[in-house]
């Protein structure tokens, strides 16, 4: 059977088809504040929990005196490493099997300052604040690896997952003209989400449903399961709205362990939210990163020889790895490569996923040192860029699916006025501002998985589509609207779409931005089933008033159903089910392969393991981005403000240019913000962080962003997604930071290559 | 929980009385209070709120010059016409103070009694040494992350940075403190930390301000507050400069200049020598510089803070300069 329909792609109504600029449908609920967030559940007999945290950074806790705050007002329950019940360690993200060991959330052994050591849980948050005061922990304190830069802290652990080569790199680059070789730094970064990570739990039996903000609901709820011993199916996770996560909400956390013991514990649903000083300790930022890039090129700049040595910092008992050799290896062609990395531990919390880790920190170091060959050669960094452009993945040695990134070199260029940059350092200048103008490229491989929906017509012709997947500000909700109208032909206002509930049908992580393209494949393939069982229950049903049409199609458009040359009659889904004597058609579907076994269904929803390489059969997979950047640099003062931004970027086909744009417009204030603002600041005393709030960690404001214009160059990449999108999210942070650093260079005649770039690295 | 009394004030005086009880702090805009009170800093065990009293909170600016209500909110005196021509560096100082939400609330008194943000002085809970907080127990700041803590005014004993924007611009213009019958000059109002780093302010238990007043000047009407900062907004001053200028009927050399620094200092600092070095001088690129280098005198640097030093002089050297310019 086929299935004929109008489409909503045509001028007059093209916002509501996939690819038109529909308004956020969750932007209402938000700005109007109707949508309720995890931790804003009303719960009868919900207690406060509060975490008492480590005031040292590495040793062990001698004793922890709870007399005090147990006599506290109010309080139910002080937790500490003695008093609960030990958890079963939970297997990681791709799934490895966990050693049989027991998880205890609470520390005896301190790693790291703001460790969590014990809770309270009061009847008011207010109580179990002042009681959480009241608690006295003694340690035995040991002497603390604070940093990369720490005399204790060695060259690390070598990893040789991480290392590339091809050629002979030393021997290239000893004989190469024009040599050039530089290090590059950056700090410990934070998500800083608006929402703060927090949750409630409540168990009911043996069944725990956890309210908590979540970028990926099924594998948190495995790791609940997992440390409670309790199935799978016995974890309810909502998350209906998220308040920003950028990585950092796709595990459960330490806290969340806390949270549900308590309430197993009280037999009573306890909420725990972080405090904002708590968000900077409790789980993992961006690790900070350590690259060295030696380029060897002929006179001309066209490069031999790529050496890159790269390190980041992961805790002492955790493992984080932030790919640093990332971009390097695929960002240029080049005949002789090596790329290696260690991990360094220190004592801090484990790192972890912070908008494109290891692209972005890659990129600094890569698109920051072709920009100091542009200039010890003498030619443009433009130029430099397209001599050196890799018509191939030079690492995997495969065709690229896709790449735009020509395109968006001269996209770009041309919007910015690239041409009339004039290209010495500290020739452009506007009284005491110096003006410099910053090439640099990005990229993000493209992540995919299967994934899965449910797809329902109602008996008004009404659509729901559900999904245990997440909104967390990127548009899941409206794109997913915007794929079921598109495919069932109905109008977009007749669409509504339910995520965050783990009851849904499943879903992988909201990670590497890879949910949009999973997404509305999963959408498109379960709302074409319930179309074909509509269209067929119109063709062949009886009762159907087309069925004496005999007719071996319909379409259906607009929410009704008529056959393809206007005989017979039109009338609506809901007049047809109605005629018919059903009250719904439900299509569940899912994009895996059909042979797929339970395990691997529970496997691909549940971690990562089952995601496809993006260097799968015989393309290589990504997004790319241009970005070109003006700064001005007061020359007394050192500060730099970003005066105009202009990116081209190719995503691929974009499912909703409007929240593409947005998010692309996020991932570049993010970068401004990497590259001359953010900062965690460590008291090398102590090993702790002494910026821990948002007075002190500085994100960007308005007042920091100009007008930004990005521009897409993508084209559909049927390799890439069932619809042909590539990834939005993270791209467009990836160089920001370094076409920054490289403005600045061209303004002051000074490289910095140590984020942030703050006045005094300029004065 | 940590109980405290709460007295709604029904006078001036009613709040003066209420104010001298042991532990007794006033409630205005509640910006700083509250904050420090979440963060364990302030314990207060009576909170005396006086934001509904009548009439403190009255604009009046006249040829002698303005008199403004303790109770006044920061975005009303910024937005003040008269005080935006009589008096551009107050206004100036108070667009960029803070955030709109937080000048919206903060009321000028409570703005005088904003206490610093040094980090180790805001976490008693990681770092019990602090002499500001907890007298006798030691700096945590010196030795620790310095980068925005104060290189002039400081003492063995605490080199924390007076954070404000506004306090800097009424120094500078030899404004007043109210406090009932006693009159203080800002000045003298913030004290430097010496010995006795937790006493701050010339207040006594008892005392409630009621208003600022700053004399009418040439000099405070053509004035100028030059804030820098790596962030555009919302960032306390890396160095900040409140400078006015009077010249002579020539338009060119120097009869009155006001200096006052912020952002590098344990108070808002007076410049004083930078302005007898220029004061009778020409206006000139040059001059104005080496002056302008007077400005840290006798700073001292705990290492991370050493960029104030080159900076604060250069801050003083381009709001000097800018003004001149608009002769």
């Amino acid at each position: 059977m086929t299935v004929h329909m109008k489409r909503h792609g045509d001028a007059s109504d093209g916002a509501e088809a996939v690819g038109g600029r529909l308004s956020r449908v969750d932007g209402p609920a938000k700005i109007t504040g109707a949508a309720k967030y995890a931790v804003e559940q009303q719960l009868d007999g919900l207690a406060y929990a509060v975490l008492v945290e480590s005031t040292i950074a590495a040793g062990k806790v001698r004793s922890i005196d709870t007399e005090a705050a147990k006599a506290a007002p109010g309080v139910l329950k002080v937790l500490t490493p003695d008093n609960i019940p030990p958890l079963k360690t939970a297997s990681d993200w791709f799934g490895t099997p966990p050693p049989d060991a027991p998880y205890c959330p609470l520390a005896r052994d301190i790693t790291f300052s703001g460790q969590h050591v014990a809770a309270v849980v009061a009847e008011s948050f207010e109580q179990a604040v002042a009681a959480a005061a009241l608690v006295k922990v003694s340690y035995d304190e040991a002497p603390a690896i604070v940093d990369l830069s720490d005399a204790k802290a060695g060259d690390g652990i070598p990893i040789d997952a991480m290392t590339k080569e091809w050629g002979d790199a030393a021997t290239a680059f000893a004989a190469a003209p024009v040599r050039i070789c530089a290090a590059y730094n950056t700090p410990r970064e934070y998500q800083a989400p608006m929402e703060p990570h927090g949750l409630i739990a409540r168990w009911q039996g043996d069944q725990l449903t956890v309210w908590e903000p979540s970028q990926w609901l099924d594998g948190m709820a495995r790791t609940y399961a997992e440390w409670f011993g309790v199935p799978f199916e016995n974890v309810r996770l909502v998350s209906p709205y998220i308040g920003g996560g950028f990585g950092s909400k796709a595990l459960a956390l330490g806290h969340g362990a806390v949270a549900a013991i308590a309430a197993r514990m009280l037999e009573r649903p306890v909420r725990l939210v972080m405090t904002r000083p708590q968000t900077f300790t409790g789980y993992g930022g961006r690790a900070a990163t350590r690259q060295t890039v030696t380029i060897g090129a002929d006179a001309e700049g066209k490069i031999q020889s790529i050496v890159h040595r790269g390190v980041n910092e992961t805790s002492i008992d955790g493992m984080w790895v932030e790919p640093l050799g990332s971009v390097t290896s695929i960002m240029y062609q080049t005949p002789n490569f090596s790329s290696r990395q260690n991990v360094v531990r220190v004592n801090s919390v484990v790192p972890g996923a912070m908008r494109a880790p290891g692209e972005n920190p890659s990129a600094f170091g890569i698109e920051s040192a072709i920009d100091e060959l542009a200039y010890e050669v003498g030619i443009d960094p433009l130029a430099i860029r397209l001599r050196n452009y890799a018509e191939q993945d030079p690492h995997a040695k495969k065709a690229w699916s896709t790449r735009q990134l020509r395109e968006a070199y001269a996209a770009g260029a041309e919007r910015f006025g690239w041409s009339r940059r004039s290209p010495q350092p500290r020739s452009m200048r506007d009284g005491n501002q110096l003006i410099g103008w910053g090439v640099a490229a990005g990229t993000y491989p493209v992540r995919r998985a299967y994934g899965e929906a449910m797809v329902r017509i109602l008996a008004d012709g009404s659509v729901e589509v559900e999904s245990s997947s997440i909104d967390m500000g990127q548009g899941t909700y409206t794109i997913l609207v915007q794929t079921a109208a598109e495919t069932l032909g109905v109008p977009a206002d007749n669409v509504v779409v339910k995520l965050g509930d783990s009851r849904f049908a499943r879903a992988g992580v909201a990670g590497g931005s890879r949910l949009a393209g999973v997404m509305t494949g999963a959408v498109h393939k379960a709302a074409n089933a319930a179309l074909d069982e509509l269209v067929g229950l119109a063709i062949s049903d009886p009762r159907s008033p087309f069925h004496a049409l005999q007719a071996n199609t319909l379409v259906v458009a607009n929410g009704r159903i008529s056959s393809p040359r206007g005989e017979g009659p039109e009338i609506s889904i809901a007049e047809l089910l109605a005629s018919v004597g059903r009250d719904r058609i439900e299509a569940k579907g899912d994009t895996m392969p059909a042979n797929s076994t339970a395990e691997e269904r529970y496997k691909n929803y549940t971690t990562i393991a089952m995601a496809l390489p993006h260097t799968e059969g015989d393309y290589s997979r990504y997004s790319w981005c241009a970005h070109f950047i003006e700064v001005r640099v007061d020359e007394d003062f050192g500060t730099v403000r970003v005066s105009r931004v202009v990116s081209a970027l190719d995503s691929g086909r974009l499912y909703n240019p409007k929240l593409a744009e947005s998010q692309w417009k996020g991932g570049i204030i993010m970068g401004i913000g990497q590259a001359l603002l953010e900062e965690g600041i460590v008291d090398r005393r102590h090993g702790r962080i002494v910026n821990n709030n948002l007075a002190d960690y500085l994100v960007p404001t308005n007042a920091d962003i100009p007008d930004i214009e990005v521009i897409s160059v993508g084209i559909p990449d049927p390799h890439s997604s069932v619809l042909g999108g590539k990834g939005v999210g993270e791209l467009a942070i990836v160089g920001v930071a370094p076409a920054i650093a490289n403005a600045v260079f061209h303004a002051t005649g000074k490289r910095i290559r140590d984020l942030p770039i703050t006045l005094e690295k300029l004065i | 929980m940590r109980d405290f009394s709460y007295l709604r004030a029904s006078s001036v005086d009613a709040a003066r009385q209420a104010s001298a009880l042991p532990g007794a702090m006033l409630l205005a805009g509640g910006t700083t209070l509250i904050d420090l009170a979440k963060c364990g800093v302030a314990e207060p065990d009576t909170i005396v709120d006086i934001t509904h009293l009548k009439g403190l909170d009255a604009i009046t600016v006249d040829d002698q010059g303005a008199t403004i209500g303790a109770l006044a909110k920061m975005s009303s005196i910024a937005d003040h016409a008269d005080i935006k021509s009589r008096f551009p560096a107050v206004s100036e100082a108070l667009w960029q103070a803070a955030s709109a939400q937080i000048r919206n609330m903060a009321t000028i008194g409570g703005n005088l009694m904003q206490r610093t943000r040094c980090p180790y002085f805001r976490d008693g809970e990681n770092f019990p040494a602090c002499n500001k907080r907890t007298p006798g127990s030691g700096c945590s700041a010196i030795g620790g992350v310095t980068r925005g803590h104060a290189v002039l005014g400081t003492s063995e004993t605490c080199i924390a940075t007076y954070p404000g924007d506004l306090a800097v611009a009424l120094v500078a213009f030899d404004a007043l403190v109210h406090l009932g019958d006693r009159q203080v000059a800002v000045d003298d109002f913030f004290l430097p930390p010496g010995a006795t780093p937790e006493r701050e302010h010339a207040i006594q238990p008892g005392e409630v301000i009621t208003a600022i007043s700053i004399p009418a000047s040439a000099a405070a009407r053509r004035s100028t507050y030059l804030k820098v900062r790596d962030r555009q907004s919302y960032e306390f001053a890396a160095a900040s400069a409140a400078v006015g200028i009077e010249f002579e009927a020539d338009g060119r050399t120097i009869r009155d200049l006001r200096v006052a620094l912020g952002g590098v200092a344990t108070k808002p600092w007076r410049a004083r020598g930078v302005e007898a070095a220029l004061r009778g001088k020409v206006l000139e690129a040059d001059t104005v510089r080496r002056a302008s280098l007077l400005a840290v005198e006798g700073a001292i640097d705990h290492g991370a803070n050493h960029y104030k030093i080159e900076l604060a002089p250069r801050v003083v050297a381009r709001a000097i300069l800018e003004l001149g310019e608009t002769a």
